[in-house]
């Protein structure tokens, strides 16, 4: 739930949108949701629910993938996002981390780092004291910065497409599934650190994740997406105790953890699709 | 010293200066492909589509001469002016610029995330288009390329050699100049690439489209920068090639010698370029000057695809080429 301290004021605004690919395939049927400033809201679902595509619609990554947003609408700060360049939006705060981690395999860790500077003009000191805060929330990184970030560890390069993204002093970051591939600990660890740098930075955060346990445990609010629409939200702790979400995407129910052949013959309940 | 021992020598230094040639244009293919992953056919066409411009201003042709007068039946063929070279090269920098703009608007823009053999696919059609439009612009006859680089025996090599080993060696000034040409063009491509802003989001760009687009990277303003760099280079390589050879097409056929260079060197580096040219260079030379007697000559024509064939079986990455990143 969101804290009394943090402010209510909207960052995204994510009206009804239709997104359809390559002019037929109709992957987002009318996906409404908003972003606190300040507030880490989760994006969850399984695959395919539409989750990495609500992401590049915001981040407007879409049209490199003949994807296009045919309904709605999309607003950061009350103003359209629609004509704006990725990197325009970059410019003004909002900053993609891609699912699978997508680092720039021959360039060094610092290198990688130093690219998502790449639309600062504010100089070498900022961006040097910048490269110094990210090296303090990811030390591993600050050891491995002149390899090549394509012989890193999956955590090590989750961790500098993370610290890639924050170099562009970002005010919101979609992060798209984080916990792809890593151990638990990895994980649980690479989850700290955005919580902190959402304490700590004040950078909000829209996260897709498929790991519903632990997305709902960092996260303030969550959106339910299945099948390209938004089936349920609300805040993370309200959410981790419903029963529905609690017996469909984290595996427990009355009457206790059940195996996933038994429950899947629920998962169509007429109230979910309303 | 025999003399046998001295011709070898001046051979190896003449195969050196050929391999920088070779080298030159196989730069544009490596400067290409690190920023875009893209392995630009076209390269070779755009070195002579740059010295065909380079000599039609120059010489104050007008272009599509052939053309205004097939359809107007008018008799034009120059402005009458003579261009300074200077002022020339700077205009046909300018409409490399150009031409780099209108590729990517008009082929690049339009491939994103595209495999890169489609994008391959795309050089190819360039190559046919500019090799048509350089003919159509200037006409297609052989033309002299005169910019006032010396050629011919560099005397004081000459004397100086003479001196020593009783034997002069005969080095072209032209090949001396291309030889500092290239190693300013290496030193300053490399410094950019590797410690510009600029140069890094190139490097990036090359590695994920996607994720240099997500970081922020206008892809398309580093497409012009990346092929405004390879039309210099290709500006730079026809006018070497263009005094040295004239200008004509089988100046875009110098593109086929890049290619072994290329597999010598690997396709990413430059330095590796470089090296893969003056072996490429000096071992076609010396190959032809030791062995050729025996198997009857016109040994230079396949030497060079040979190593590379051998290469690619034995180290295909090249020399210098960055180890294909598999994590499993």
């Amino acid at each position: 739930m969101l804290d009394d301290s943090r402010t209510s004021e909207t960052l995204l605004a994510v009206n009804n949108i239709e997104v359809i690919y390559n002019h037929v395939i109709l992957v987002l049927k009318g996906v409404s949701l908003s972003v606190p400033k300040g507030g880490i809201t989760a994006l969850l679902g399984g695959n395919g629910a539409g989750k990495t595509t609500t992401l590049k619609a915001v981040s407007n990554l879409l049209h490199s993938e003949r994807g296009e947003v045919t309904k709605g609408s999309i607003t950061y700060r009350g103003e359209p996002v629609a004509a704006s360049s990725p990197s325009d939006l970059v410019k003004r705060g909002v900053i993609q981390v891609m699912e699978g981690r997508h680092c720039f395999e021959h360039l060094t860790v610092e290198e990688n780092l130093m690219t998502g500077a790449y639309t600062r003009s504010d100089g070498h000191a900022a961006i040097n004291a910048d490269l110094e805060m990210v090296y303090t929330y990811f030390p591993r990184l600050k050891e491995r910065r002149k390899s090549q970030a394509g012989y890193t560890s999956g955590g090590e390069q989750q961790m500098c497409a993370i610290g890639r993204a924050l170099m562009s002093r970002p005010e919101t970051i979609l992060l798209d599934e984080p916990s792809m591939g890593l151990a638990p600990q990895l994980v649980e660890e690479i989850f700290t650190i955005v919580k902190n740098l959402n304490e700590k930075e004040g950078v909000s955060f829209l996260l897709a994740e498929q790991n519903t346990n632990v997305a709902l445990r960092f996260a303030h609010y969550g959106y339910i997406l299945e099948s390209g629409r938004v089936v349920m939200d609300g805040p993370a702790a309200e959410l981790r105790e419903n029963p529905d979400v609690k017996e469909f995407y984290l595996g427990v129910s009355d009457e206790g953890r059940k195996s996933f052949r038994n429950v899947r013959s629920y998962r169509r309940r007429k109230r979910w699709l309303s | 010293m025999p003399d046998q021992l001295l011709y070898a020598m001046e051979v190896t230094l003449n195969g050196l200066m050929a391999g920088v040639l070779y080298a030159l244009v196989a730069l544009g293919f490596v400067l290409i492909f690190k920023a875009s992953g893209i392995f630009n056919y076209a390269q070779g066409v755009m070195a002579l589509f740059a010295a065909l411009t380079l000599v039609g201003i120059m010489e104050g042709q007008v272009p599509f001469a052939n053309l205004i007068n097939a359809i107007f039946g008018t008799e034009i063929h120059t402005f009458g002016w003579q261009v300074p070279a200077v002022l020339a090269i700077v205009l046909t920098l300018l409409v490399m610029i150009l031409l780099a703009w209108c590729v990517q608007k008009f082929v690049m823009r339009h491939l994103v995330n595209q495999e890169p053999i489609i994008l391959f696919m795309a050089t190819i059609g360039l190559a046919y288009f500019l090799e048509g439009l350089g003919d159509l612009m200037w006409g297609s006859d052989i033309k002299k390329l005169d910019v006032g680089l010396p050629q011919g025996l560099n005397a004081t090599i000459d004397d100086l050699t003479y001196g020593w080993f009783g034997y002069g060696f005969f080095i072209d000034n032209l090949d001396i100049i291309a030889t500092v040409v290239a190693a300013v063009l290496v030193i300053g491509l490399t410094v950019f690439s590797q410690y510009s802003k600029q140069g890094r989001a190139l490097r990036a760009v090359a590695d994920d489209h996607q994720a240099a687009l997500s970081v922020g990277i206008s892809l398309n303003y580093i497409w012009v920068l990346v092929w405004s760099i390879a039309g210099f280079v290709a500006l730079v390589a026809g006018i070497m090639w263009g005094t040295k050879s004239g200008v004509q097409f089988s100046l875009s056929l110098i593109a086929l010698k890049a290619l072994p260079v290329l597999m010598l060197g690997g396709f990413t580096s430059i330095p590796g370029a470089i090296v893969g040219g003056l072996i490429i260079g000096v071992g076609e030379k010396l190959f032809e000057f030791l062995i050729g007697p025996m198997v009857g000559g016109a040994t230079e024509n396949w030497f060079a695809y040979v190593l590379a064939l051998l290469f690619l079986v034995f180290r295909p990455q090249g020399l210098f080429g960055e180890k294909i990143i598999e994590r499993v």
